[in-house]
């Protein structure tokens, strides 16, 4: 690589050809600020917040974007600099509502951090503020565009990371704005509810819809007999929000601060995501013996079925049938749980804490009924669940470990690994492996399948049958593939599709990673996650969904055998062709 | 028409066409079976909106009836420029300029002229000051400090005839470089024509092309831009109306230079006219050969689409353009990279502008030593104006650079209408300025124009008079600009909006002598930290405002007062009693009721009711209301 001589304030670096004057001034140690700039999404200048000085230009140069040359001078730190880069957030707020106080994102908000920075104590520019409708139909999202800066970063990761373009740039001048084409609202368009938007957006201008209200209802009614689940992905996420390093298991911690926020049982998605292998891994192994449609693709993440629904609705007879973990994890809640603890169903209230925002969504789903009752009453995401742990006082970070209760808090390692992108797919392999052979896996780790590689492959050889799987995740990805699966030109058996990008510890629902600290962490923060979830799987004493003995348990007192009656009745469900929108456009 | 397969054939087929136009040139037809009389008639946007295409239509059938459709050639032709007097139709071989010709004047037209071989007298210009008809253009001041190369052929030819084209030397330049020139020959020609862009910046035609040619890539692409957005401005869609093939040729010769085989013309979708006319030139012109494969049998390729765009200024901006064409969301991208490198779909591009086009193809045939010859050492060559607003003479004009504002608007314009004095010239659109009675003597070339205040921008060129308010000007073209701002980035989409709301303050009355402060820190912050040209200059109506005419600011800040009578809301109405015979009618008609007053007594405005729309004064027979 050609490396270039660059002077920063004075300071000299050599870079490689091709950065950015942003990149390099790191390198120099200076982090100059920015707004649209989001490192592997969004690098579009326009923000005008990274203004610096460049020697030989007439004009102030966004740096995020300015590509640096030979013997480049910058200056990032003159008179001139620091006066645009504080008119340009100025005239941002001049133009945003001054309402911190009540926003979601107080505290974690960009611009409230850059005028921070800039040091704003009065705003010279007052005027006029632009008024748009607030859009919260969608059960997952609220985007508010009063509090929009115009950064597009969601616009590049719905387009760009997710393929799905439903957010763009829309008026002009004063009244620009992001949002759907036409004014839509989110509801009436094929938005996945992926939440990805909502994870980089710098303000409060999209968030996940607050839940939070009804879950604290549910807690004080001594009526109801409430329950939580937590997801493979939220005992690794959860930690950030109190402070822990990236990438720390908490799942101890979090049972102890749900226990104290009043759930009557804590229980484990992890438990269900075993139980979900066992119905998956056995309807592969059913389609492979019986001709049925391959590849089969997995049904675990719900922005990716919905994106389905909307965009392959011909090709539905390849996702599994197998509902997601939550959705298990819901029906055998108010089925199972009940019969086996003499309780009333109609008393439980089934809360789950998701890093999903399009989680929200599914539990929504009608079909999502089959225990007689709603499955599952309420999601809540990793960020809402910590807002209530906040709000409670419970000193999360030094909390004892806990355990979750019987009989569905115990999951395995297969189960934990959900969370990862590749996960579903190495905690099937090593049930299928073992169902099918009868052999004991000579090595548990299915490294080929891990990592944050767009497009994973790898063949198994089951019996003398050779099984090729792949593995991808966003939606962009996913939908490549399924112009493959569409043409008949994708040659596996088996695929796991995840919506975002590096599985659930990805998902809209988890903390918000800001601009600065995705570009000073030495890895992707979804890879520092996933990672921390496959050192929990190795921690673990079981690490296969069929030895998890609670499973067998379950089988054996209530379902009888995978892919039986009664799991056809409660664990498994069928796809909605949807339209791309839900409107006439005609209208 | 038959391809044209080489450039001895091209050469031999323009002898033999512009033969056939001998009558325009004053002379007598070269065959008999030539028409005798080549009746031009103006088909520009302005024309045609006053009804020429009828004219056309009406001589046609009269010629027909009169039995004399086969000695008459009747032609439609782009814009004579005069367009205050349209429709215009010229006769040939006298060359006699009619004006405002109306569809019943056909008869007579063709009665006495075409047949009888007298002139309508009646329909004559009149030159200012005398009692005297010009008879032909020569005779007419608008027409006689002009020189004419971007619009060459505009009024002289049938755009939908590429026979007419090639008769005035069309493609000549383009089989002159094809077959005895190098790529970096062309671009040395241009070089050294000193041509710079005539889309508002000025950059060097020829490093544009030089620079595109620099980089190496499996595909280049030529892109023109005809989105012409600055108000008023309409040289680019009469030059596509007008000699389409100019624009068609000179980017053929940008593909050769560049080795680009396609090109793109970005045009706006209001303009139906150029659209079409360009669309029948490529067509024409790929049937000839001199577009597509293989032309005038060289191995050179080269095609040209048309981008449709749908009208936002910006999308003139070069990189928004791009994007648009990429049909995506028109804004601007940063630069660098700059179009030469990456530019359309990434590609080494370059984007000219339509004027700057139409110079090429005559620069190529007649050299770059001509073309220096005209204009200053700054600016070579001649520009083309939009002349507009206060003054008698309105229409496109294209003058020697170095030409003074002045001669402009004195000698070619013909001065201010109703003997009012010249307040202010705006040149460069609403990214220019306004320059006052002081800088008249200023040379029109680039850099005097930046100098004196303003810029070249595109040509728009409006004249103000002593009842244009300065400062309703200025809020005028913000209004623009705060409409036009693509949003992109914070400093156009919200700056330029709170330029706005404290120009409208003024006018209202409401300023504050801070305000004038404010206004100058934001045009500081807008001009130093906007993403593109567009929102970079456009705080620039406003300061040369303030440089020119700050007196009229303080005039609205401190007196509460508009000098010129613009501002509606700083203007009293009042009734003189000495002159109202109190016949009510003011009263009667005022729609808010604020005129009271008995019969035959003087009547008086409530001011606190009076809405200042102005009908009392329209209505009043004795002058006794007055406006201040």
């Amino acid at each position: 690589m050609e490396m270039v001589n660059v002077i920063i304030d004075g300071v000299q670096v050599q870079v490689e050809k091709g950065t950015t004057v942003l990149q390099a001034a790191q390198k120099a140690g200076i982090n100059i600020p920015t707004l649209c700039y989001l490192k592997d999404v969004n690098a579009i200048g326009a923000c005008r917040v990274c203004l610096v000085e460049i020697k030989g230009a007439k004009a102030l140069q966004p740096s995020c974007v300015y590509p640096v040359s030979e013997g480049l001078e910058v200056l990032t730190n003159t008179a001139k600099v620091r006066e645009a880069r504080k008119a340009v957030v100025e005239l941002l707020l001049s133009n945003h509502p001054a309402d911190c106080l009540n926003c979601v994102r107080s505290g974690s908000c960009e611009l409230q951090n850059l005028a921070q920075q800039m040091g704003i104590r009065e705003n010279r520019f007052l005027g006029e503020q632009s008024v748009f409708p607030i859009d919260d139909r969608s059960v997952a999202i609220v985007r508010d565009p009063n509090k929009c800066v115009y950064c597009r970063r969601c616009e590049a990761v719905c387009s760009k990371v997710q393929g799905v373009n439903i957010l763009g740039g829309i008026g002009r001048g004063f009244e620009s704005t992001v949002g759907p084409a036409f004014g839509h609202n989110l509801d009436d368009i094929n938005c996945s509810l992926c939440g990805q938007c909502v994870n980089v957006c710098p303000t409060g201008a999209l968030a996940e819809k607050d839940d939070t209200q009804k879950v604290w209802a549910a807690l004080a009614d001594p009526d109801k007999h409430v329950i939580v689940q937590f997801s493979p992905a939220v005992r690794i996420t959860i930690s950030e929000e109190f402070g822990l390093p990236m990438g720390t298991i908490s799942t101890g911690k979090m049972v102890a601060a749900l226990r104290r926020l009043g759930f009557d049982k804590v229980f484990d998605t992890n438990w269900s995501a075993d139980l979900t292998i066992m119905e998956e891994g056995n309807e592969l192994l059913d389609r492979l013996q019986n001709g049925g449609v391959l590849p089969m693709i997995t049904s675990c993440s719900p922005g990716w079925v919905k994106y389905c629904e909307s965009h392959f609705p011909d090709q539905l007879d390849h996702l599994s049938t197998a509902k997601s973990p939550q959705g298990m994890f819901g029906a055998m809640v108010k089925t199972y749980y009940p019969e086996t603890e003499g309780i009333d169903a109609s008393k439980i209230y089934s809360v789950s804490v998701m890093p999903c925002t399009a989680k929200k969504f599914e539990a929504a789903r009608p079909e999502l009924a089959d225990s007689g009752y709603r499955d599952v009453d309420v999601v809540v995401t990793v960020r809402e669940i910590a807002r209530m742990i906040k709000q409670a006082g419970i000193d999360f970070a030094n909390l004892p470990d806990e355990e979750c209760d019987a009989p569905m808090g115990v999951g395995t390692g297969a189960g934990t690994i959900f969370g990862a992108t590749g996960g579903v797919m190495e905690a099937a392999l090593r049930t299928v492996y073992e169902v099918v052979t009868g052999e004991t896996l000579p090595k548990i780790d299915f490294e080929a399948v891990r990592g944050l590689d767009g497009l994973k492959e790898a063949t198994v050889d089951l019996n003398g049958t050779k099984v090729k799987v792949a593995v991808v995740h966003t939606l962009a990805r996913a939908k490549e593939m399924m112009k493959k699966v569409r043409a008949g030109e994708a040659d596996y058996q088996f695929i796991e599709v995840m919506a975002c990008p590096g599985g659930c510890v990805g998902g809209g629902g988890t903390p918000i990673v800001n601009a600065l600290t995705r570009t000073m962490l030495p890895d992707d923060y979804r890879a520092i996650r996933g990672i921390g979830l496959y050192n929990d799987d190795k921690n673990l004493p079981l690490r296969k969904s069929h030895e998890n003995p609670f499973i067998v348990k379950a089988y054996e007192n209530f379902l009888g055998k995978p892919l039986g009656h009664k799991s056809h009745e409660l664990l498994h469900t069928h796809y909605t062709p949807r339209k791309l929108y839900n409107l006439d456009l005609n209208d | 028409m038959n391809r044209v397969e080489n450039f001895e054939a091209l050469k031999a087929l323009q002898v033999q066409e512009s033969e056939k136009l001998n009558v325009r040139e004053g002379l007598a037809p070269t065959q008999a079976n030539l028409a005798r009389h080549h009746v031009l008639i103006c088909a520009g946007t302005g024309c045609t909106s006053s009804l020429s295409g009828e004219v056309k239509k009406e001589l046609e059938a009269k010629l027909v009836e009169m039995n004399l459709d086969g000695e008459i050639d009747v032609v439609q032709t782009g814009c004579f420029g005069f367009c205050n007097l349209g429709p215009i139709m010229v006769v040939y071989p006298e060359g006699t300029f009619y004006t405002k010709v109306k569809p019943e004047d056909v008869a007579e037209i063709a009665e006495s002229h075409l047949k009888g071989g007298q002139v309508v007298e009646r329909l004559l210009y009149t030159i200012p000051g005398t009692e005297t008809k010009a008879q032909d253009m020569s005779h007419i001041p608008f027409f006689q400090k002009q020189q004419r190369i971007a619009l060459r052929n505009c009024g002289k030819i049938d755009p939908e005839r590429i026979e007419e084209a090639i008769a005035h030397n069309a493609y000549q330049g383009l089989g002159k470089a094809l077959t005895e020139m190098q790529p970096k020959d062309v671009i040395q020609t241009l070089l050294d024509s000193g041509l710079r862009g005539r889309g508002g910046a000025g950059f060097p035609t020829g490093k544009k092309w030089m620079f595109a040619a620099g980089y190496d890539a499996d595909e280049k692409y030529v892109v023109c831009n005809a989105d012409e957005g600055d108000p008023g401005a309409f040289m680019d869609r009469s030059v596509l109306e007008g000699d389409p093939h100019s624009v068609i040729e000179a980017m053929a010769l940008g593909g050769y230079a560049i080795n680009a085989h396609q090109g793109y013309v970005y045009i706006r979708a209001e303009y139906p006219i150029a659209v079409h006319r360009l669309q029948i030139a490529i067509d024409q012109a790929r049937e000839a050969g001199l577009l597509g494969k293989n032309i005038l049998g060289t191995g050179f390729d080269f095609d040209i689409d048309i981008r449709l765009g749908a009208g936002a200024f910006v999308c003139g901006e070069e990189t928004a353009l791009l994007t648009s064409v990429e049909g995506r969301r028109g804004e601007p991208r940063p630069r660098p990279p700059f179009p030469a490198e990456k530019g359309l779909w990434d590609k080494p591009s370059f984007v000219n502008n339509v004027e700057t086009l139409a110079n090429i193809p005559a620069i190529m045939t007649k050299g770059a030593d001509w073309y220096t010859s005209i204009g200053t050492e700054d600016s070579r060559g001649t520009k083309v104006f939009a002349m507009a607003g206060k003054v008698n003479n309105i229409g496109l004009v294209e003058v020697p650079m170095g030409t003074t504002l002045r001669e402009l608007i004195y000698d070619i314009g013909g001065g201010i209408p109703g003997g009012k004095a010249f307040k202010a010239a705006q040149t460069g659109g609403p990214s220019g300025g306004c320059l006052p009675a002081s800088a008249l003597d200023t040379p029109i070339d680039f850099g005097s124009l930046i100098k004196a205040g303003s810029m070249m921008g595109s040509g728009g060129l409006i004249v103000m008079d002593e009842t244009d308010c300065m400062v309703d000007i200025a809020k005028f073209f913000l209004e623009f600009t705060q409409d036009e701002s693509c949003g992109k980035c914070p400093p156009c989409r919200i700056g330029t909006k709170r330029m706005l709301e404290i120009l409208t303050k003024i006018t209202e009355g409401e300023g504050t002598e801070a305000d004038i402060e404010h206004l100058e820190t934001l045009a500081q912050t807008i001009s130093a930290s906007a993403l593109c040209a567009l929102g970079q200059t456009a705080p620039n109506p406003v300061l040369a405002t303030l440089k020119f005419f700050k007196d009229e600011y303080e005039a609205h800040i401190k007196e509460k007062k508009c000098p010129a009578g613009v501002c509606k809301n700083l203007l009293q109405y009042t009734i003189d009693p000495e002159k109202c015979k109190g016949c009510t009618l003011c009263a009667r008609n005022c729609p808010a009721d604020a005129i009271t007053g008995t019969v035959k007594q003087p009547h008086t405005i409530d001011p606190a009711k009076c809405i200042k729309c102005g009908t009392c004064i329209e209505k009043c027979k004795f002058g006794a209301i007055s406006r201040q």
